[in-house]
């Protein structure tokens, strides 16, 4: 049963993401998009993280999701039915996207993962509170740092016109 | 963990049917059901409800022709009280029209998207004591998730129609639905620092044991007003339905929809509507607890499962009435007033709250 | 935890065959006649559609997502913080009003700097409430 549902989420994942990428048209590849990242969302229930998956739905899919579109329908020729990814350059593109592939592949490959029997927690919230707190709150302050830079530049660049 | 999924696979499971996938589907398939048929009769009553709120206050007599089940129509209060009903049927047989100049097949889509957006939030809205979908350990945290993907299907009605008024209309929702969701996060994490769990059995059973919520402190009475503020502004109603405000956007992001995909567009607003005051009937006003237990006085026989379902109901529906009261009440906001609302009034307010009721807990 | 989230997948499925349905259904016993003419037109009230409505239109939306993605993010950050804090109690305090006081220097900033209204304003005859001011590219 779980299997068949992590194929199901896994394949619509999958074939968004292509079509993200092979869609010629750009309003399409963001509506994939959507679909990709709820895949994404679903396959984090998978991993037993059932607050990193409401996460990236309301992060992703609620906020990201609405500012790409916003930048698709920004663009300047969006009327214009030539709207189309550039296809200039394949080869490099190409040579590019393979090497980026073998060096995630070796990465995938030789790290040691962690495997066993997924561990249930019966509420990963309190316990992410507790590492939020205790130990990762370096990190988990400086990302403060890091939404008031993203804060302020995105001011920045809003008041150039 | 006691959810409706899970009470129904016992019962197949004590039937004999050895296959527990088919019984989970069965199951979640009957739940689904009963969730279609609550959002269709919600918005089946509140379309007549909504008219005849708006007749009473407006001293007129609201829809009085159509008679059914022997109702004669007349200027008593039931009359017209076929007239949602031939609606539906009005919408349903209509014409089914796509623009030419529209993206049809994105048109067809946000439908879909939007519906399944207030349609996947009821799974984690309970409706009395064990009565819910799922009960997720995330609950709270579950309904703000899943009610931040209808967005999206906003965005792609109002564009794909090629229409100026629907795109408009779009960029305005989105940006009214995404700010507004930040005062809703803000006021319902009151409710967690003090409960300490986003399950909403575990908030209403500390409401239970102590108050209800919206009396646990002046901040808790705070928090109260500003999620029901934003649930409003939420759900785009007057006086905050900028995106479709009549008198300069025709409809807003629905203007070319019509017949049944407009109808759907319907169900899915008064679905939110319900569940935005679910919600605000379970974290603020004790959800399935009776009205005595605001005293803390708690009465046996008036409470359990049905009784649940009959308080939250009362309660919700006291919050759709008290949405109908604001439409007759307040006049429309500005676009910009409602953008300088949210992020300049309610915003600093909530986290201002956030900080005291921390402070008070840690005193208290 | 995969039964508590089973009905999503089974949900989004059921609602589409269902709303599916309901459209072949619809299509079945819908009137198909009259589909000529200005019927399919975009609507522009009633006169006839000048132009594609794909046009740009103003910043200001994007900047309001690109500023509730920020909030965003601090919300989520916060309830993991607010399930634990009656049991970390003033540590628990001390350590969210830091991260929320940077943030907050964020949002004065962008208060102040004029950034959070909607209409801009750019010409300043007084400093009074109801002073006259110029309002520029108030199109939407």
């Amino acid at each position: 049963m779980a299997e068949v549902a992590f194929i199901i989420i896994a394949a619509i994942t999958l074939a968004s993401a292509f079509f993200v990428v092979f869609s010629s048209n750009l309003m399409y590849s963001g509506v994939a998009l959507f679909f990709t990242l709820f895949g994404v969302a679903g396959l984090y229930v998978f991993l037993y993280a059932d607050f990193l998956a409401a996460t990236q739905i309301m992060v992703y899919v609620g906020g990201i999701m609405v500012l790409i579109l916003f930048g698709i329908m920004l663009t300047n020729k969006i009327a214009s039915t030539d709207l189309r990814q550039a296809n200039r350059g394949r080869f490099m593109a190409g040579l590019s996207a393979f090497i980026l592939f073998l060096l995630i592949s070796a990465i995938a490959v030789t790290t040691q993962w962690h495997t066993g029997s997924p561990q249930f927690l019966d509420t990963t919230v309190a316990k992410l509170g507790m590492m939020i707190l205790y130990q990762y709150l370096l990190p988990f302050e400086v990302a403060s740092i890091l939404l008031l830079a993203a804060l302020i530049g995105a001011a920045l660049l809003s008041r150039k016109k | 963990m006691n959810s409706v999924i899970d009470s129904m696979m016992k019962i197949f499971g004590s039937l004999g049917t050895g296959n527990s996938a088919l019984g989970l589907v069965l199951a979640v398939v009957i739940a689904g059901l009963v969730v279609f048929t609550i959002m269709a009769v919600m918005a089946i009553v509140a379309v007549y409800f909504e008219r005849k709120v708006s007749a009473f206050m407006q001293d007129r007599i609201g829809p009085m022709e159509v008679g059914i089940f022997g109702f004669k129509g007349g200027k008593q209060f039931w009359g017209g009280i076929g007239q949602t009903l031939a609606d539906t049927v009005k919408l349903l047989v209509k014409e089914d029209i796509l623009p030419k100049e529209a993206d049809k097949k994105l048109m067809i889509m946000a439908p879909f998207i939007i519906f399944i957006a207030s349609f996947l939030t009821f799974i984690g809205v309970p409706l009395s004591d064990g009565l819910v979908v799922s009960d997720f350990n995330i609950g709270v945290f579950y309904i703000m998730a899943a009610g931040s993907i209808g967005v999206i299907g906003i965005i792609l009605a109002g564009w794909s129609s090629n229409n100026k008024w629907s795109l408009y209309g779009a960029l305005r929702s989105a940006a009214q639905i995404i700010s507004y969701e930040i005062p809703i996060g803000l006021s319902l994490m009151l409710v967690v620092i003090v409960v300490g769990s986003l399950n909403f059995g575990d908030i209403v059973a500390w409401q239970a044991d102590h108050r209800w919520f919206f009396i646990h402190s002046p901040f808790a009475f705070i928090a109260f007003i500003i999620y029901v503020i934003a649930g409003v502004a939420e759900t785009n109603r007057t006086p905050f339905d900028i995106p479709e405000a009549e008198s300069e956007l025709v409809a807003g992001w629905m203007t070319e929809y019509s017949g049944f995909r407009w109808s759907i567009f319907f169900m899915s607003e008064y679905a939110n509507v319900l569940i935005i005051s679910i919600i605000a009937s379970i974290i603020f006003l004790g959800g399935w607890l009776s009205p005595l237990a605001i005293f803390g006085v708690h009465v046996s026989w008036l409470e359990g499962p049905l009784w649940g379902l009959f308080w939250i109901f009362s309660k919700a529906v006291f919050f759709v009435f008290v949405m109908m009261w604001f439409r007759w009440t307040f006049p429309r906001l500005r676009v910009d007033q409602l953008m300088y609302f949210c992020w300049k009034v309610l915003i600093p307010f909530a986290l201002a709250n956030l900080i005291f009721i921390s402070v008070w807990e840690l005193i208290f | 935890m995969y039964t508590d989230f089973a009905p999503i997948l089974i949900f989004i499925f059921f609602a589409l065959l269902l709303i599916g349905a309901l459209f072949v259904l619809q299509n079945i016993i819908s009137p198909k006649q009259n589909k000529g003419g200005d019927k399919l037109n975009t609507y522009e009230c009633g006169e006839v559609p000048e132009g594609s409505a794909w046009v740009k239109f103003n910043i200001r939306f994007y900047v309001v997502a690109l500023i509730f993605i920020i909030f965003d993010v601090e919300i989520l950050f916060m309830f993991p913080w607010a399930v634990v804090f009656q049991k970390v109690g003033l540590l628990a305090l001390v350590e969210m009003l830091i991260f929320l006081l940077i943030l907050i220097v964020g949002y004065a900033y962008v208060w102040v700097k004029d950034d959070l209204s909607w209409v801009k304003m750019t010409v300043r005859y007084g400093r009074g409430r109801y002073a006259p001011l110029q309002k520029k590219g108030s199109d939407s």
